[in-house]
């Protein structure tokens, strides 16, 4: 699992419905694989205003990566720094999770993540309906 | 035709075994693209959003997920059967999977994709395979959910096989009711093989066409259609004259309690299913012997 799905994901237990602290999950005893991709950079400008970018650097800044401003940069005007594009494409793209757990910051539910497959079958008590 | 999805629950019917002949099997791997180009189409993504982060439900073995990466798009799969993940794992596809049953609702942020395709899955989500589930409650929570992680202007569509006309009126209620518009088009509608049924739904009346927000009103797309058969299906006529005049006149017949066209045995098990229904007890076991003729007397 990539970190750009990551920024999507929020926990979707009953009990998470409420409140907006079901994201970002937060990873622990994670194992990280770098695998390289081709770069696409138009991919990552259409993908910019859908990033929440403080969950991003954050997350990032956990396994240890800081390539990444702390102020999100101005996504009304059309990004052309190279350097950023750059290192958004390795944050989003290049980083793989491949074993560990994320744990909702509101319910504590764990997500398993093996081989790099999470996990997100809710028990039934926790299935919102 | 097969329905694999009266058998066993999809987790359990694509174990192992069926997974890998399933995505070794060349006739499916050929429907399955082409439906999934077809989906794609359907889509109509505005080229400013190409490449597009496109949702796979039901992503299984990826092999609609390599189609999405053919066209250049970034995908997010899930599936609940962890063994079609395996061999989504073996074929090192290039989207991210995850396990997870559509019929909980997808967990993703609101306005997440661009799209999102499902190949052959809706009409698994309509069978209760455990006592837990309800079909009615799994369908509304999933488009409820899938609404809310479109953006705004995109659409889902969903090739399915639908059992009955019922069903995709079932389907459709908890789409409209999710906020949904669109409707059902149907490719190759007088072949009985070629035929398919491609749910397609939108996210608010206007798509966007332009990187300015130029918009456009969605529309249903034209259906497919055999060459030949162009006309007879839709301009030709469908009944002859005075053919309403017969079945007008059979209505009037008996005490009105027969529907028009049912056997006398259809009679009786529907009889005997309003008894049950109603409680009624006693009620005759149906067998093989039910409402068949007594052999001739002498």
């Amino acid at each position: 699992m990539r970190l750009l799905t990551h920024n999507l994901l929020a926990c979707h237990a009953r009990a998470c419905t409420t409140t907006s602290n079901n994201f970002p999950l937060i990873f622990k005893d994670v194992q990280v694989e770098l695998i390289q991709a081709e770069p696409n950079p138009d991919f990552i400008k259409g993908f910019l205003p859908k990033i929440e970018w403080n969950a991003l650097v954050k997350t990032a800044r956990s396994l240890g990566q800081d390539v990444l401003p702390e102020q999100s940069p101005d996504f009304s005007k059309p990004l052309n720094d190279e350097a950023l594009l750059n290192s958004l494409h390795h944050i989003l793209l290049e980083i793989h999770i491949m074993e560990g757990q994320m744990i909702c910051p509101n319910c504590s539910h764990i997500y398993q993540i093996r081989s790099g497959i999470p996990n997100m079958l809710l028990a039934e008590h926790e299935i919102n309906k | 035709m097969s329905r694999p999805e009266h058998i066993a629950p999809p987790e359990i019917f694509y174990g192992d075994v069926e997974a890998t002949k399933y995505t070794a099997n060349t006739r499916v791997q050929t429907i399955q693209a082409e439906m999934t180009e077809r989906a794609v189409e359907l889509l109509m993504l505005p080229e400013h959003r190409k490449p597009a982060l496109i949702l796979d439900i039901g992503c299984g073995s990826g092999l609609s997920g390599e189609i999405l990466t053919e066209h250049g798009h970034e995908w997010i799969g899930m599936d609940i059967s962890p063994s079609m993940l395996e061999v989504a794992l073996e074929r090192e596809t290039e989207g991210d999977i995850m396990l997870a049953d559509v019929g909980q609702g997808c967990g993703f942020r609101a306005g997440s994709f661009d799209g999102a395709i499902s190949i052959s899955v809706l009409q698994w989500l309509c069978n209760a395979d455990s006592t837990s589930h309800s079909p009615a409650q799994r369908l509304s929570t999933f488009f409820t959910s899938l609404y809310s992680s479109l953006s705004r202007g995109s659409r889902a569509v969903f090739q399915f096989y639908p059992e009955s006309d019922e069903q995709v009126k079932f389907i459709m209620t908890f789409a409209t009711k999710a906020g949904f518009g669109g409707g059902l088009v149907v490719d190759f509608p007088n072949s009985r093989k070629a035929k398919k049924f491609y749910l397609v739904l939108w996210v608010g009346g206007e798509m966007a066409v332009g990187p300015n927000g130029e918009t456009a009103k969605q529309e249903l797309p034209q259906a497919l259609m055999h060459e030949h058969e162009g006309e007879a299906g839709s301009s030709g006529p469908t009944s002859v004259k005075y053919e309403k005049r017969r079945s007008d006149r059979s209505k009037v017949k008996g005490k009105g309690k027969k529907k028009s066209g049912e056997s006398t045995k259809d009679y009786i098990l529907r009889k005997k299913e309003l008894y049950r229904k109603r409680g009624k007890e006693d009620v005759p076991k149906d067998s093989r012997y039910t409402g068949r003729k007594r052999k001739d007397a002498f």
